[in-house]
């Protein structure tokens, strides 16, 4: 089977997202498309699996033209797609989230459980996936649920799979089982789509390279020959260097001592579970983990967003277990949230507004409940020049930003204050390596300045670049610890950890 | 290097966890409850209450249930400080629902018995007023149950009751009774026919677009019924539907009149209830629909249709509404009065909430909800010292109770109430 994009170009708006893209897709091979955020990989997948419609071009299966007119004409052409964002619905088992659409059904529109629950033991069987078909998607961890994907894929007796960031959501050892099922599948004929940004996941797994940067495709590599160096260049358009410049370590006396530190979930499992440490001045800890294991619950006690149910927080030695956020705040409290269209921003508000989200109260900025909106103007026109927000005004709403210049905003209404301790959350998740750079230095500056640093991230390279402590978090508890000030610790070590593979 | 730490179990330590909380909140309650009993029902009441458990002309009689009432209200008020305080000192996190929902019936009894002390009272009168009074709320319910499934808010449910009734009853005078009950469908289907447009193919809030819907349609109905029907009575003359009783089932005691000596609006809702579950849960329509309600996106990325599937059962929880709105006239008194819906349809959406988006627990919370309308209906009769205002109020605080002590804990499909926009 062999798949032709020809001329693909699809504008959201003013936005190109895709400009006249060409591209072959071939059966028993896997193609790596490599590009940053917002390069437009998405957009071009999801044309082939028909949910968007492109504005120019043509696709043609083996040689003949096709017209999708929504995905399910892209299914029953054999395209599959694995979504960046799972589809899958947590409610409903696993059963039921592979036949959907294309259900075995008895009389009287009966739905036939039963049948599809041996179907997808035979696919399981084929291909080696071992899920069980009457669990809920919610009980189940990513690395599952992305075996779902794939089920469903498969059920729909698909000859193209598209996967669309595969591996953003696993921990390192779920990713070589990861790659183990791809080949499996390439190997049985399918033609493999993958997307990603990261480079050594695309030398690992890919037989043939495409690159993608702003809608167009910018090159191609042999993956036996072409090195990481050549193909960030091409990706990011200009040379990139992934060192982070930082000062000698020199900590200085404890700020933050966390204690027997346990919080809940809504339901009341355990999401934290007695975590015990301590963070100095001048240190960068990083949090290394899966998602889901309990980081943001500390990262929400510890900013003072949620209820602490046991143990003590201490900050400075002052006990801070119950205080308030805006107390914490005025402490010296920094905080990046790893969501920031849900916590780190009012996407609807102006640059100038959400810059002052924190010190509206403050005198400068207000007196007697009366913003003094010119001072406002000009502290943020100040503040984002010197943190490199690029924007046209002060008065430009917020979330016409680009995900770098809205993270960059944010972080320069946490660190333009006087600040003595800085919290972030996966601060450069979803970003282009020019902001990631960027963000990377500003935190490494809080750092050189003497600040605490607590920072999270469930991608390894970004915690061992950064931290001079690294802590694994693993179902709500810190299980693993690593030095990384003076010898650089083992990657697979680390990944070991996250997956909850501790002696 | 690497080192495993914390090796204790989280259960050994002693948590804030919101059950615990829940649990002496409930603890709370239970004794208050108690304290009630105990002062204001048991303290200085004398005599027997008398409960009739079957009627003069029954197949079969059965004795009388006499129960004294000082007594039970005092034993009553022991159980309730005990679960109390058991629920306080001990965090009895697995039986709180339990102790709480035993606690509350224990509670209405003891109230009941208080106002039937020395007189007596029709029990299966009352339970059958219950199953009556209880099905506009379940088809309510249902109704919101259906359009919710596939993420549509329905608060047009009032209006769509109101419109069913009003139609029954003009239908009804003209036509007769069959045919006034299938216009009353076909209104109701039509407005949420209505409803869905607005909604999915113009986006329009879907509160506002049913609260729009609400206000027109108790406009338009209140305009006719007062200046038209005052002059041509015989439009608002509707047929009743009477009583079947179901052979031999009708005969066994309180349970026969009951279930099994009502009218087709009874039968109706009990029998849609049934084909709702079956459609919802065991159909391929109604795995579909119930995707759409949850993840909309990727119901679409399977090829399902949305915004279809979205209109066909907006529509038909119309269907059902309208039917629900033909019993206030046809099913009951056979003339329309003005706003004569009263809010059911809003408790018909508390209903809905209580039984989780479930027909049947829709129709379980329905049969609350009635009870507590049918016994402040009879206890206005026994002329307790509780003026009539506030016994009308019963089926509302029972609403607010109800979901109060229960909204946390259910879960609403996960797209309710947004719009799905297709790029
Ligand atoms: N539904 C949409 N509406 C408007 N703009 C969009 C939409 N989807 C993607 N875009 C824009 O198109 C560009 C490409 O996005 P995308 O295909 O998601 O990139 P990638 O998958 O490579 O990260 C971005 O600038 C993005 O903001
Ligand atoms: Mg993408």
């Amino acid at each position: 089977m062999e798949v032709e994009l020809r001329n693909i170009t699809k504008r959201f708006g003013e936005v190109v997202a895709n400009d006249g893209i060409n591209l072959t897709i071939r059966g028993g091979e896997v193609l790596g498309l490599l590009g940053e955020n917002g390069a437009g990989k998405s957009t071009l997948m999801n044309v082939l699996s028909g949910l968007y419609s492109a504005d120019d071009g043509e696709i043609l299966i083996d040689g003949k033209l096709v017209d999708f007119q929504g995905p399910g004409d892209s299914i029953a052409a054999g395209i599959g797609m694995v979504h960046q964002h799972f589809m899958l619905i947590p409610v409903f088992t696993v059963a039921e989230n592979v036949i959907l659409g294309v259900e075995p059904t008895g009389k009287v529109d009966y739905l036939d459980l039963k049948k599809a629950r041996t179907q997808v033991r035979e696919i399981n069987e084929k291909y080696g996936l071992e899920v069980d078909p009457d669990e809920l998607i919610e009980n189940l961890p990513v690395g599952i649920q992305q075996r779902v994907e794939i089920i469903k894929v498969l059920f729909r007796s698909a000859n193209v799979i598209i996967f669309d960031e595969p591996t953003a959501v696993l921990t390192p050892q779920e990713v070589i089982e990861f790659f183990e099922i791809v080949k499996t599948l390439r190997d049985a004929g399918k033609a493999i789509v993958f997307i990603t940004h990261k480079l050594h996941e695309i030398l690992d797994i890919s037989d043939r390279i495409r690159v993608l940067r702003r809608g167009k495709i910018v090159g191609e590599g042999d993956p036996i020959t072409i090195t990481k160096t050549e193909l960030a260049e091409m990706m990011v358009g200009r040379p990139v260097s992934f060192d982070v410049v930082k000062e000698p370590f020199a900590p200085g006396k404890v700020l933050l001592d966390i204690e027997d530190l346990t919080v809940l979930r809504e339901n009341d499992d355990v999401a934290v579970d007695g975590i015990d440490l301590k963070i100095r001045s001048g240190e960068v800890v990083g949090v290394a983990g899966v998602q889901g294991n309990g980081q943001s619950a500390l990262i929400e006690a510890l900013t003072g967003l949620t209820r602490v149910a046991g143990g003590t927080v201490r900050f400075m030695d002052k006990d801070i277990t119950r205080a308030s956020t805006r107390a914490r705040h005025r402490m010296g409290f920094a905080h990046i949230p790893e969501d920031r269209h849900r916590m780190g921003m009012i996407t609807k508000f102006t640059i100038a507004e959400n810059m002052v989200l924190d010190t509206y109260y403050d005198a400068r900025f207000s007196k007697r409940r009366v913003m003094n909106w010119p001072k406002v103007y000009e502290n943020s026109a100040r503040v984002a020049a010197d943190y490199d927000v690029r924007m046209t005004s002060v008065h430009d709403t917020a979330g016409h930003l680009s995900g770098g210049n809205q993270q960059k905003m944010v972080v320069a209404r946490e660190l333009s204050r006087e600040t003595k301790f800085l919290i972030a959350a996966q601060p450069t998740r979803g970003l282009d390596v020019g902001s990631i750079e960027y963000i990377h230095s500003r935190i490494i500056n809080a750092r050189d300045t003497g600040d605490g640093v607590l920072f999270v991230s469930s991608e390894i390279d970004e915690i061992m670049a950064l931290s001079d402590r690294i802590v694994v978090m693993f179902e709500g508890r810190i299980v693993a610890e690593f030095d990384a000030t003076t010898e650089t610790p083992d990657k697979n070590t680390i990944g070991l950890a996250m997956a909850g593979a501790v002696a | 290097m690497a080192s495993t730490l914390n090796p204790t179990e989280p259960q050994a330590r002693k948590l804030d966890t919101a059950k615990v909380r829940q649990a002496r909140n409930t603890g709370v309650i239970l004794i208050l409850l108690s304290v009630l009993v105990a002062y204001v029902f048991a303290f200085g009441t004398s005599g027997d209450a008398t409960f009739r458990l079957s009627r003069p002309n029954d197949p079969w009689a059965v004795p009388n249930l006499v129960v004294p009432a000082m007594a039970f209200s005092y034993i009553a008020a022991a159980v309730l400080a005990f679960l109390g305080a058991r629920q306080f000192v001990r965090g009895g996190v697995r039986w709180t629902g339990l102790s709480m929902g035993f606690g509350l019936l224990l509670a209405v009894a003891a109230f009941l018995v208080w106002a039937t002390a020395g007189k007596s009272f029709s029990l299966t009168g009352m339970l059958q007023a219950t199953v009556v009074r209880a099905v506009p709320i379940a088809l309510g319910g249902l109704a919101g149950v259906l359009s919710e499934r596939v993420a549509v808010v329905n608060i047009a449910i009032e209006g769509m009751l109101l419109a069913g009734a009003f139609t029954g009853a003009l239908v009804g005078s003209l036509l007769g009774g069959y045919v006034g009950l299938i216009a009353a469908v076909a209104v109701g289907g039509l407005f949420g026919f209505i409803l869905a447009a607005l909604v999915i193919t113009y986006r329009v809030d879907q509160i506002i677009a049913g609260v729009v819907l609400n206000l027109f349609v108790l406009g338009v109905t209140s305009y006719v019924s007062s200046q038209v029907y005052q002059e041509h009575r015989f439009l608002n003359d509707a047929p009743v539907f009477r009583p079947v009783d179901i052979p031999f089932l009708s005969d066994i005691p309180v349970i026969g009149p009951m279930l099994f000596q009502q009218n087709i609006f009874v039968y109706g809702a009990f029998i849609m209830v049934c084909i709702a579950t079956y459609y919802l849960f065991h159909t391929r329509s109604g795995l579909r629909a119930r995707a759409v309600g949850e993840h909309p996106q990727a119901a679409d990325t399977l090829g399902i249709n949305v915004y279809r599937t979205r209109y066909i059962n907006v529509t038909v929880a119309g269907m059902v509404a309208g039917f629900g709105g033909a019993w206030f006239t046809l099913g009951s008194v056979g003339r329309f009065d003005e706003g004569m819906t009263h809010g059911l349809g809003y408790i018909g959406l508390a209903a809905m909430i209580v039984g989780r988006w479930h027909p049947f627990g829709a129709l379980m919370a329905a049969l609350v909800f009635g009870f507590a309308d049918s016994m402040q209906q009879k206890l206005a009769l026994l002329q307790t010292p509780i003026p009539s205002e506030f016994l009308a109020m019963s089926p509302y605080i029972a609403t607010i109770i109800l979901v109060a002590g229960l909204i946390g804990r259910a879960r609403a499909p996960a797209a309710d109430g947004q719009a799905y926009i297709k790029e």
